[in-house]
């Protein structure tokens, strides 16, 4: 049984990582250590590679070559230990339209066995209490991504996972989300250059190769 | 059992704000005996023909349920979600399949006295208990076979066309023997006793397509 990491282990250990579609290679090559406490932003034109990398990780996909260490468990072996310490914020929601933000949030803590009480704390934290028991139909996509942050957050992953995160938020909920963040190692997609300064790794990714930040946009 | 509760409290929940499978279900068992009743030419069928006309209709009106099955689930990537949860993936066929018996029954409630009124006579009241007993069993192994099938073609894109090509053969057995444990029961002058080999057919269908299920559904919705 491997053992958690401890602060000074990697939370993540890339080895030539390869992950195709059919014949067409979505990333190959990529290799890297990111410490546990630290920032990975992942930067790189549409089709660069950044959402698959993300899904990897997150177990959703299986890599077809190299190595993949998360928070010491390989994949895709371990990924049963692997989901109950990470939390992933895709590009959808990953929840029930036809469910309210409390509904959907007490299904995953019961999935992942936390306490109700923590669901009504992250509501608050979220600024949806009021609206809570509505359909998620009925929000805006700025309240469907607040309540997608509280699923991810909701069993204290120490790895979070964050697909572009500032979609369809406004200043005030972007706020929001840098407490719920605080103190987890994060992998954070961008295509803001600007990012880099709140990151302590930055990856390029073109053609879903490791690439040089000078030229990344290049047409 | 607690993500299992958890998942199938889930699943009635969205039945019962969307309303998009019982009813629809439901609606197509009425019609089609309707369908059958003027098709016919017959105020009254019996035996052998009675069982076909009330199982095909069942069926198919099940295979519409299947197809809606994990529509929810693929809308807004709901599914991942549940996927990314440490659970082991046996809890969510659990939850589809007990669903999905649920919706059968629920379905039943209304199209067998529909059937009755439609196309069986006024004496075939004593034929319900029997019945009942061949409509347990053969939901069992439709609620099954329809929750892996639907499952498998969740990730595809013909999702519509693959539930009925696997779940329509994968289910022969269970109609073939729905069909010949209720033929006595529906005979002329009154309900015949229920044949135990086709009843132990059905259980035997359902309890080998029960452990197949939880064997490979896990594999199911891999990528």
């Amino acid at each position: 049984m491997p053992s958690p990491p401890s602060p000074a282990s990697p939370a993540i250990e890339l080895d030539a990582l390869e992950r195709r579609y059919g014949e067409r290679v979505a990333l190959a090559g990529v290799s890297l250590t990111l410490p546990a406490g630290a920032t990975l932003l992942v930067l790189g034109p549409n089709g660069a590679g950044k959402s698959t990398l993300l899904r990897v990780l997150a177990t959703l996909l299986r890599p077809h070559g190299g190595s993949v260490r998360v928070l010491g468990d390989e994949l895709p072996e371990r990924a049963w230990a692997v989901r109950r310490r990470i939390g992933y914020l895709g590009h959808e929601p990953l929840l029930y339209r036809d469910l309210s933000a409390r509904e959907n949030l007490t299904l995953h803590a019961r999935l992942h066995k936390v306490a109700a009480a923590r669901v009504e704390e992250l509501l608050a934290d979220v600024g949806l209490a009021a609206r809570a028991d509505d359909p998620l139909h009925t929000y805006s996509r700025g309240m469907v991504q607040r309540c997608a942050i509280a699923r991810t957050v909701l069993h204290d992953p120490a790895l979070v996972l964050l697909d572009e995160p500032r979609a369809n938020l406004d200043p005030g909920a972007a706020e929001i989300l840098e407490p719920l963040l605080a103190g987890r190692t994060r992998v954070v997609t961008s295509h803001d250059p600007a990012e880099a300064e709140r990151a302590d790794v930055v990856l390029g990714l073109r053609a879903g190769r490791p690439h040089d930040l000078e030229g990344l946009y290049a047409t | 059992m607690r993500p299992t509760s958890a998942l199938l409290r889930k699943e009635l929940r969205l039945e019962w704000r969307s309303r998009e499978v019982v009813p629809a279900m439901a609606l197509f068992s009425v019609t089609t005996f309707v369908v059958f009743h003027f098709g016919l030419q017959k105020d009254t069928v019996d035996g052998s023909l009675a069982a076909g006309v009330l199982w095909v209709t069942l069926l198919f009106a099940a295979m519409l349920g299947a197809n809606r099955l994990f529509v929810s689930d693929a809308q807004d990537g709901a599914l991942e979600g549940v996927l990314l949860a440490p659970v082991d993936r046996t809890a969510l066929f659990v939850a589809k399949a007990v669903a999905f018996f649920a919706f059968l029954a629920l379905v039943e409630v209304v199209a067998v006295p529909a059937f009755y009124l439609l196309l069986l006579g006024p004496s075939a009241g004593d034929a319900v208990p029997g019945l009942l007993a061949v409509l347990v069993l053969a939901d069992a192994g439709i609620a099954i076979v329809g929750a892996l099938v639907s499952g498998m073609a969740t990730q595809t894109r013909s999702r519509d066309l693959l539930v009925s090509l696997l779940g329509l053969p994968l289910l022969l057995p269970v109609i073939i023997g729905a069909a010949r444990a209720t033929t006595p029961l529906f005979a002329l002058g009154g309900a015949g006793s229920l044949p135990g080999k086709w009843m132990a057919i059905l259980g035997l269908y359902d309890l080998v397509f029960g452990l197949i299920a939880v064997a490979v559904f896990d594999f199911l919705l891999e990528e």
